[in-house]
């Protein structure tokens, strides 16, 4: 059996209160930041390298080797901006940290800020997160009551600011460019990179922009050490990991699991997802939020894991796994989500924002029966002029928002041809008016 | 001092809180309280007006271009008097697996005006992954999350608003 995963970032939740700093502390909280401050700033970012810690907020990027790029002799002021924007389409996991422990969240920026020589962090929650980002700023009005916060922390001569700041609706802002260019006032136009933030970020001085997830891990890595951590995942990625498994599934919901889980138990096993509804089975799986490359159901027995998901050129994102039975339409659903990018593409680079449109009216035009055999070749044509693939990776735009719109396309198209040719010679969708599978009416 | 735009009160209580809000970044980056002063004005107002974006852009020592080109970029932001409510419904990938379709069609017929469109009392809209995919569907009323919902959870929360 799948062994139980540790408790890491979970485990607080549903305890009384949990996001008030009496009980944050009640249960063992800031005894990692005493014990950072104890230690020096690079012991610390030693710690966080050798914890194996990767990003949670989608690419994965080891967060030891980004504090690192921090150049320490700048004259400028350094800042830490943490990217609590959660928009990608199936992610739900780090809202419930904002709303179940937002002190462990501040407890690791005030951890981060120490080693980076930080004196002012932002969080930057998307506009729509009004509850969440309001619960983090009584949190942080806590912290500075306490003298966690403000001119010196715990004492220590060492002073950290936080602010929230709220988005106002543009998923582009969690880009991390996007998000700076937000933080500065401005609509969310990535920049182009290089220079990248750690260099040349916020009010162009060096800025480290992690995930929400990412930074809520740090005082668990602190605390019960480096070695710990890296040993509760694989070779290159330590730790537990949230997913959020949505979709057709009985129980959908947040979960932590350890990096050895693969899309199948996530699904099927008593304490995640609790199979499929009676009668159905797995048609199709997107691992890491709606960006990703779909999985077919005989590729399910993949680990969700950084390393497993890249070999078999798909990603583990932002751990946002989707489910549809076989009852489910796959041309109406690659439309929902080529139709998001349609949407939120920023407008700067053409393939982009002019081939996200252009996608999302040709699959409609398919799902709607109006379909001519040549379409299907012009829509892969339109997603290989923003990112050819595979691999991942080779988009031909600014930032990453292409290869999201592209990488859908080219694997639902692969994996399910006929189904889509199948809309085209039978002049209709062959789902009917029942194309979202077991749970896709309103229930009365 | 009053203004044919803000009376003496509001003009008090928005100096206010922008010099609250200003704090939060460098003395010579102003103008990246624009997204806080924006929504600061739209709380106050119920949307950005032309007049109103100007007098952002002025508090903030921008073009007033600069607060136009901000306004219309993020969805959350009015530059057209919406309805009394905004009611925002997530029909993305994971909710349409759980019924999201149904959903919107359902509110389109009890609220009578159809998606994208606005009327005195509603301003009904598609809107982004609202990240309660695991609690699908839902839709936001004012920013206010609700979540699985189901066609009696609708009728319960709408019949409540007026
Ligand atoms: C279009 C787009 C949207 C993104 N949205 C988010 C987001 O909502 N939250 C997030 O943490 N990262 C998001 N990212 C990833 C960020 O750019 C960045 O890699 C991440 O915040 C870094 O933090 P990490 O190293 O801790 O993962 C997005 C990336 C792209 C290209
Ligand atoms: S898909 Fe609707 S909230 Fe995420």
């Amino acid at each position: 059996m799948l062994p139980a995963a540790e408790k890491v970032i979970t485990r607080n939740w549903g305890k009384p209160d949990s996001w008030t700093l009496e009980a944050y502390r009640a249960n063992g909280g800031y005894r990692s930041l005493e014990k950072a401050l104890g230690m020096t700033p690079q012991a610390v970012t030693d710690e966080v390298k050798k914890s194996n810690l990767r990003g949670r907020g989608g690419a994965g990027f080891p967060t030891g080797m980004k504090w690192s790029f921090v150049p320490k002799d700048s004259p400028k002021p350094k800042y830490l901006a943490v990217n609590a924007d959660e928009s990608e389409p199936g992610t739900f996991k780090d809202r419930y940290i904002l709303e179940n422990d937002p002190h462990m969240l501040l407890e690791g920026v005030t951890i981060a800020a120490f080693a980076l020589g930080v004196r002012t962090a932002y969080v930057y929650a998307r506009g729509e997160f009004k509850f969440q980002a309001e619960r983090l700023q009584r949190a942080v009005e806590e912290a500075y009551q306490a003298g966690i916060l403000g001119p010196t922390v715990l004492g220590k001569p060492f002073g950290l600011d936080v602010f929230v700041v709220r988005g106002a609706g543009a998923y582009i802002c969690g880009e991390e460019t996007g998000m700076l260019e937000s933080l500065e006032g401005k609509k969310g136009w990535p920049r182009l990179k290089p220079p990248f933030p750690a260099v040349v970020g916020l009010f162009g001085s060096p800025t480290v922009v992690n995930n929400v997830e990412t930074i809520a891990s740090v005082p668990t890595i602190i605390e019960r050490g480096a070695a710990w951590y890296a040993g509760l995942g694989t070779e290159k990625s330590g730790g537990t990991r949230l997913i959020c498994l949505s979709g057709s599934v009985n129980r959908p919901g947040v979960f932590e699991i350890t990096l050895q889980t693969t899309v199948r138990q996530l699904i099927e096993d008593e304490r995640y997802g609790q199979g499929m509804p009676a009668g159905r089975k797995v048609k199709a799986v997107i691992p890491g939020g709606s960006s990703a490359p779909v999985l077919a159901a005989h590729e399910i027995d993949v680990e969700l894991e950084f390393e497993a998901l890249k070999k078999i050129d798909n990603m583990a994102g932002s751990g946002g796994v989707i489910v549809m039975d076989d009852t489910t339409c796959m041309v109406r659903s690659l439309w929902r989500v080529i139709r998001f990018y349609a949407e939120e593409s920023c407008g700067q680079c053409t393939p982009c924002r002019e081939g996200a449109p252009w996608a999302a009216r040709l699959l409609r035009k398919l799902e709607e029966g109006r379909g001519e055999p040549e379409d299907l070749e012009i829509l892969l044509h339109v997603a290989h002029s923003i990112a050819p693939f595979p691999p991942i990776g080779l988009g031909n735009t600014i930032c990453a928002l292409g290869d999201s719109v592209a990488l859908p396309i080219h694997s639902f198209v692969a994996r399910f041809r006929e189904e889509f040719e199948a809309h085209i010679s039978q002049h209709r969708c062959p789902f009917g008016d029942r194309p979202w599978g077991h749970y896709g009416a309103l229930r009365a | 001092m009053g203004s044919p735009f803000f009376s003496a009160e509001e003009q008090r209580v928005f100096d206010a809180k922008l010099s609250e809000i200003l704090a939060h970044y460098p003395a010579d980056r102003k103008s990246a309280a624009m997204l806080p002063a924006l929504r600061l004005l739209q709380e106050m107002k119920g949307w950005l007006s032309p007049d109103g974006m100007r007098l952002v852009a002025k508090a903030l020592e921008v073009p007033p271009e600069r607060a136009y080109e901000v306004a219309t970029f993020y969805v959350m932001f009015h530059t057209h008097k919406p309805g009394k409510h905004v009611v925002d419904v997530c029909t993305n990938l994971s909710c349409s697996l759980r019924g999201a379709e149904d959903l919107l069609a359902y509110l389109e017929a009890k609220l009578g005006l159809r998606a994208g469109t606005s009327n005195e009392k509603w301003t009904l809209r598609e809107t982004e992954c609202l990240a309660s995919c695991g609690t699908a569907p839902c839709l936001q009323v004012d920013e206010v999350h609700h979540e699985g919902l189901t066609r009696g959870r609708v009728d319960a929360l709408f019949d409540k608003l007026s």
